[in-house]
């Protein structure tokens, strides 16, 4: 078991509000979508709240910015259940139908110690960083990535 | 600068050499027949399978098969055969797969990889990924028609797998449905999945329409190593 986990940001500035038709399929997609991250490997957790499906009733940053953040193994199993898995490479390739396309970085990703679930005050500030600075060890993106930190004990070390 | 622009030149010109020594291992015609099988085929290829495909005998394949793997085309593994194991079971089998490495050399010298690479980042950028997909399913539906309009009697499925396999997707049946074995965006597919593979999928939707293919409808369902879309069956649909 690896000490650190990935935690993985991103936010969408929906296109209309999550009770009209343009948003209806996407709405209508979210519980099974999650529902199969849940059951994939290297899944650890996901941010939910009460009121929606998922986390779309969140809105730390604005009223028409819906966020999802989840926490995974390891970046290979959160790439392969992006990417390679069916139903939400599917949810991705419709992105631009549900929602408006970003100039500036909107997922950021980032190492965290196992057990740790992140808050979205964290998440927020990584994507920050990761705005300002570009990508780094701290804040990072599937294109760019950065390897899980060298536990403090481990480093120096000769064998 | 120029002499930056003149290395420049150089490590273009050793890659191209190293690139087509290795293209050049398949000038012969009983090789090609061999990568050709071993390439559409995903798993691992024993000499005797080979051999069969190609037409000539083993000991002729297993030194072509050879030649293929020391240029790097495809890679070698080993097995034993099935139910055998322990001392006594004999030398394990060599078989051969695909490698996965891919090779390219343009005479005079062309850089299409770089362009695609920035129209991609472009279009993520700017979401412009519906115009991509109605212009790739347009081009798709045009390629569909013209493969029709060649063979206009020719069944479905062989118009379909012809069709494919002259745009590089190998495809092979499972049950029912299409599946590809070769993803012909490979290098962009992996850097830009879900543009790339919507793009993917909507020229394969246009080929299936184009060409009046009622029967297949495609669909995203990526598996390891493999092109991310199926044509699926509509009889399996419930």
């Amino acid at each position: 078991m690896s000490r650190y986990h990935l935690a993985e940001l991103n936010i969408g500035t929906a296109r209309a509000a999550t009770d009209s038709p343009e948003m209806a399929d996407f709405m209508a997609g979210i519980v099974p979508v999650n529902a199969l991250a849940d059951a994939a490997p290297g899944f650890v957790w996901r941010l939910q709240d009460g009121d929606g499906p998922g986390a779309t009733a969140l809105r730390p940053c604005g009223p028409d910015i819906m966020v999802n953040m989840s926490v995974w193994e390891n970046l290979e199993s959160l790439r392969d259940f992006v990417y390679r898995t069916g139903p939400h490479l599917d949810f991705m390739r419709r992105r631009r139908a549900w929602f408006h396309s970003m100039a500036v970085p909107y997922l950021v990703l980032w190492w965290v110690r196992a057990g740790h679930l992140p808050g979205l005050d964290e998440a927020l500030s990584r994507l920050d960083l990761l705005r300002r600075d570009g990508p780094g060890p701290q804040a990072f993106t599937f294109r760019d990535p950065y390897p899980p930190p060298v536990p403090a004990e481990a480093a120096g070390v000769h064998l | 600068m120029r002499a930056a622009g003149a290395s420049g030149i150089v490590g273009f010109r050793i890659i191209l050499v190293t690139e087509i020594s290795v293209i050049a291992v398949l000038d012969d015609p009983v090789r090609r027949r061999l990568y050709d099988y071993v390439s559409a085929r995903g798993d691992g290829v024993s000499r005797s399978e080979a051999a069969q495909a190609a037409g000539v005998g083993r000991t002729l394949a297993a030194f072509h098969l050879d030649r293929l793997a020391e240029a790097g085309l495809v890679e070698v593994t080993f097995a034993r055969p099935a139910g055998r194991s322990g001392p006594g079971a004999g030398r394990p089998a060599k078989l051969y797969r695909r490698a996965a490495a891919e090779h390219h050399v343009s005479v005079p010298p062309r850089d299409y990889r770089t362009a695609a690479e920035l129209l991609a980042e472009v279009v993520d950028l700017t979401g412009a990924e519906p115009e991509l997909q109605r212009s790739a399913r347009r081009r798709g539906a045009a390629s569909g028609r013209a493969a029709r309009r060649q063979a206009p009697g020719q069944p479905d499925d062989d118009l379909v797998t012809g069709a494919l396999t002259a745009q590089g997707y190998q495809p092979y049946r499972d049950g029912d449905d299409v599946r590809l074995r070769n993803c012909p965006f490979h290098v962009l597919a992996s850097s830009h999945p879900p543009l790339i593979c919507g793009m993917n999928l909507a020229l394969l939707e246009g080929l299936l329409e184009g060409a009046a293919v009622p029967g297949l409808s495609a669909r995203l369902d990526p598996r390891p190593g493999e092109c991310c879309v199926v044509l699926a069956s509509k009889n399996n649909e419930h």
